[in-house]
């Protein structure tokens, strides 16, 4: 009755592959469900149109929330995102072609914006670990410092971005598919490699799984931590500077509603709050329920205050059943 | 042949102003195994801490090959070629067993920072061969069972011998505490294997063991070394009589305070109880004063069934009866307000709260007797955990320490002062009560066992070893699958031999 013949007894070992990847199966027939209902629903969900913006409305999602991934593996938390996201959107529209200022660094900007979020992150890991301050605590102090630079940057008027060829990043398509999700894509390539191939991506699950055994085995572990908050910086900056492309402008409120729906894909995906289970390949699919429910929704002329309601029902189902297996056993629940 | 590979002189070690080491020497030679007992509290754990380098020493040095070294972290000892199993399993449950094999040391399993997959898989399955292992290196450890695991620890341990340039010296705490039969025979053939290439220190509670193994054993008490003894100068009683300080044996199991419970009245009464996919068709009584030991192997429906009993786990059909009355038992909650309590295996993570104090622990389950109305009666709470602590002779420096800075026997000290400071308490389930404790700490279980006994309390006992079951239990239940198989009357004087009941076991 051990768990490990149930494991070598399951069939077929691509299916444990997938599973591997994204998840166990629920997720993943969630969105089936969810994309069939809407394409029955209606009659402009299942069009390339339709398609085209889907796929533009998950990547900056897709971003923001495999950055969170890798924090949330550990048992941490970054609440700091929407503030990061504010700032690098104006430090790079201020750094590029724009209507403020007379710079024009063109891609070093883009460069300078994931940057300052990368910094973020690691000012984000260093307080954490060697304050010893809970993460969240951290990050809601540092993510309001992200709004306060991104204020004083603002300056009163959303500045716009006026680099001719940075603007097709976030308009432009390559054969029928928006650059912003090719841009996502990438992202997801390199998080799914750094998450299975290196120290600080397979660290981080042992960190979360049992922090004091990694201790005892001589493992620097605050290098790792850090590190993992560079990572979510490093992914809130790419994706503030998304924002800017998208929008042609840096602004304050740029990230605004990307904390929350963040955080519902990860879970939803099957990453655990408490840390050690999960992954990147999960939060792609998360992230994909969270934008197929969202257009499906205006689609079929939800009220989109509804909506906001119906996204929070949704994170608490998904957290219920991810532990559903787990009910009848007493443990804690902090 | 006799050269010393690791050597401890005059090592010491304070906390808080509480001696843990006091001036202990001792010495490993060339391909020795040297055995390691004392007492909970003698200060075993603490030298293995700081030969791991998780600890540093307040004086004192430890000499390897000579040379004075000092370990600063786990990773400099490793270094040094001192492999570990620890006594509480160290592994990371979420990740794979490759990966625990060789955490933070990959080698060439990790090439700039970037896991080759296919290289470190080999190199685990090179360490889980020399253990003749048929646990697969890229099974998640969460798949594990408990002695899957510590074979995997051991497996880990032996990763040093590649990793140092000297012959390594592997550090096994408490290896048996949870190994049974062949598994055990295992971990014996792999150290008459290590010995021929490495030094071992074995620390175990199981006197014999410790005693067919080991080629001198030293004994630790109190933080001082009592005593040190070639194997063919001494046997298990007089071991034990310099670990615990008193003479033994023949009363440890207390038998002879086992009182009759013929005519004494059900207290608690379990007729077809199962629960699905692991157990079936359970039916017996428990008197007031009785002990049920259950028997039977890992996956036999023994654990299932106490967490049943004590409303943590739901049952799928069946009658629990207390006095008489029907239980629904949907939860601890209830269990816990009927009088049943659990004690259960996993102390660390599920007998005590680590955090709060050995007083918040003590008073935990059942405030009342501590409470007016609504308020804890500060005063009087203080004075009842003094008692307690004086009481079961729980080693701490007060009722406000914190429990997590307790050894394991006194922990489990205080989670069965939790329990039997509720007068309320009719009916108490041990799960394991004695798993990782010493001699003398396991004799004080057996005590209060009795006591328990003494008071009417019905006592459902699943233990660590089958003399254990027999020892302390009226009536046995054997196990199987779920399947209840055997039931043997235990009253004094009329107890089954282990044989009879393995073969309702196996």
């Amino acid at each position: 009755m051990s768990r490990s013949d149930l494991v070598s007894s399951a069939p077929g070992v691509d299916l444990r592959k997938i599973q591997r990847l994204f998840g166990t199966g629920g997720p993943l027939v969630a969105l089936v469900v969810l994309v069939a209902f809407f394409s029955l629903a209606s009659s402009t969900f299942f069009t390339l149109g339709n398609g085209s913006s889907l796929l533009t409305q998950l990547s900056i999602l897709l971003v923001v929330a495999i950055g969170l991934t890798f924090v949330i593996i550990l048992g941490s938390l970054d609440l700091s995102i929407e503030g990061v996201m504010a700032s690098s959107s104006l430090v790079f529209v201020l750094l590029a072609a724009n209507d403020r200022n007379d710079s024009d660094l063109g891609f070093l900007a883009v460069i300078a914006g994931v940057l300052t979020g990368s910094l973020f992150g690691l000012l984000n890991g260093v307080l954490h670990v060697h304050l010893k301050i809970p993460s969240f605590m951290v990050t809601l102090g540092t993510g309001a410092i992200g709004i306060g630079i991104a204020t004083v940057l603002f300056g009163g008027r959303a500045p716009r971005l006026m680099d001719d060829s940075l603007r097709d990043l976030g308009f432009g398509s390559l054969g029928g598919i928006p650059k912003l999700a090719i841009i996502a894509v990438i992202v997801l390539t390199i998080a799914l490699l750094v998450q299975r191939f290196t120290r600080v991506g397979r660290y981080g699950y042992a960190i979360g799984g049992d922090e004091q055994v990694m201790k005892l085995s001589g493992v620097n572990i605050n290098r790792y931590k850090v590190l993992s908050f560079v990572l979510t910086g490093t992914a809130s900056g790419i994706a503030g500077v998304m924002a800017a492309l998208q929008l042609g402008v840096g602004d304050v409120t740029i990230g605004g509603g990307y904390l929350f729906t963040a955080i519902t894909a990860v879970v939803l995906g099957g990453t655990a709050l408490v840390g050690g289970i999960g992954g990147v390949g999960r939060t792609l699919v998360g992230a994909a329920i969270i934008t197929v429910l969202a257009n499906g929704l205006i689609l079929i002329g939800v009220n989109p205050y509804v909506q906001v309601a119906v996204q929070g029902l949704v994170i608490v189902l998904a957290v219920a059943v991810t532990g559903w297996s787990l009910r009848k056993r007493v443990r804690a629940i902090k | 042949m006799n050269d010393v590979v690791l050597e401890v002189r005059n090592l010491r070690k304070e906390f808080r102003g509480v001696v843990a080491l006091d001036d202990i020497s001792f010495e490993v030679r060339r391909h020795e195994v040297v055995g390691l007992i004392g007492e909970n509290g003698a200060g075993k754990s603490t030298l293995l801490k700081i030969l791991s380098g998780v600890y540093q020493p307040d004086g004192g040095e430890i000499l390897r090959m000579g040379q004075t070294v000092s370990f600063k972290t786990a990773g400099d000892s490793a270094a040094a070629g001192i492999g570990m199993v620890h006594q509480e399993q160290s592994l990371v449950t979420s990740v794979s067993v490759a990966e625990n094999i060789f955490l933070g040391e990959e080698g060439r399993g990790v090439r700039g920072g970037v896991f080759r997959w296919g290289e470190l898989r080999r190199m685990a399955q090179a360490q889980l061969d020399k253990i003749k292992s048929p646990i697969l290196p890229k099974a998640k450890v969460e798949s594990l069972t408990f002695a899957e695991r510590q074979m995997v620890e051991l497996a880990k341990a032996l990763s040093v011998e590649e990793r140092a340039e000297n012959e390594p010296v592997i550090v096994l705490d408490e290896p048996t505490s949870v190994l049974e039969g062949d598994e055990l025979e295992v971990l014996f053939e792999q150290i008459e294997r290590l010995r021929k290439f490495a030094s071992i220190i074995f620390v175990s509670h199981r006197l014999d063991e410790v005693l067919r193994i080991s080629d001198r054993v030293y004994v630790f008490k109190d933080g001082q070394q009592v005593a040190v003894r070639n194997r063919n100068e001494v046997d298990t009683d007089e071991l034990h009589r310099l670990m615990v300080g008193r003479e033994s044996t023949s009363e440890f199991y207390h038998e002879g305070a086992q009182l009759s419970v013929e005519g004494n009245p059900v207290l608690l009464e379990v007729s077809g109880l199962s629960k699905h996919k692991a157990f079936e068709d359970v039916s017996f009584a428990l008197r007031a004063g009785e002990v049920v030991g259950i028997a039977g192997v890992l996956g036999s429906g023994r654990e299932e069934l106490s967490r049943v009993l004590f409303g943590a786990e739901p049952f799928s059909s069946g009658t629990i009866e207390l006095d008489g009355r029907g239980l629904p038992l949907r939860s601890p909650v209830e269990a816990v307000k009927v009088g049943i309590g659990y004690i259960p295996a996993e102390r660390r993570i599920e007998g005590v709260a680590q955090g709060m104090s050995v007083q918040e622990n003590i008073f935990l389950a059942d405030p009342s007797t501590v409470s007016r109305g609504p308020f804890l009666d500060a005063r009087k709470a203080a004075a009842e955990a003094d008692r307690w602590v004086k009481g079961l002779k729980i080693k701490t420096p007060n009722r406000q320490t914190d429990v997590a800075n307790l050894s394991g026997g006194n922990q489990q000290k205080v989670v069965l002062a939790k329990w039997l400071s509720s007068p309320r308490l009719r009916v108490l389930i041990l799960d394991h009560p004695t798993r990782g404790l010493d001699v003398g700490a396991k004799e004080d279980v057996y005590r209060f066992i009795r006591e328990l006994c003494a008071r009417g309390i019905g006592v459902v006992l699943l233990a660590d070893t089958l003399e254990e079951t027999i020892a302390l239990s009226h009536t046995i239940l054997v196990m199987r699958d779920g399947v209840v198989q055997n039931r043997f009357d235990a009253h004094p004087g009329n107890k089954p031999k282990p044989v009879d009941l393995v073969e309702g076991m196996v």
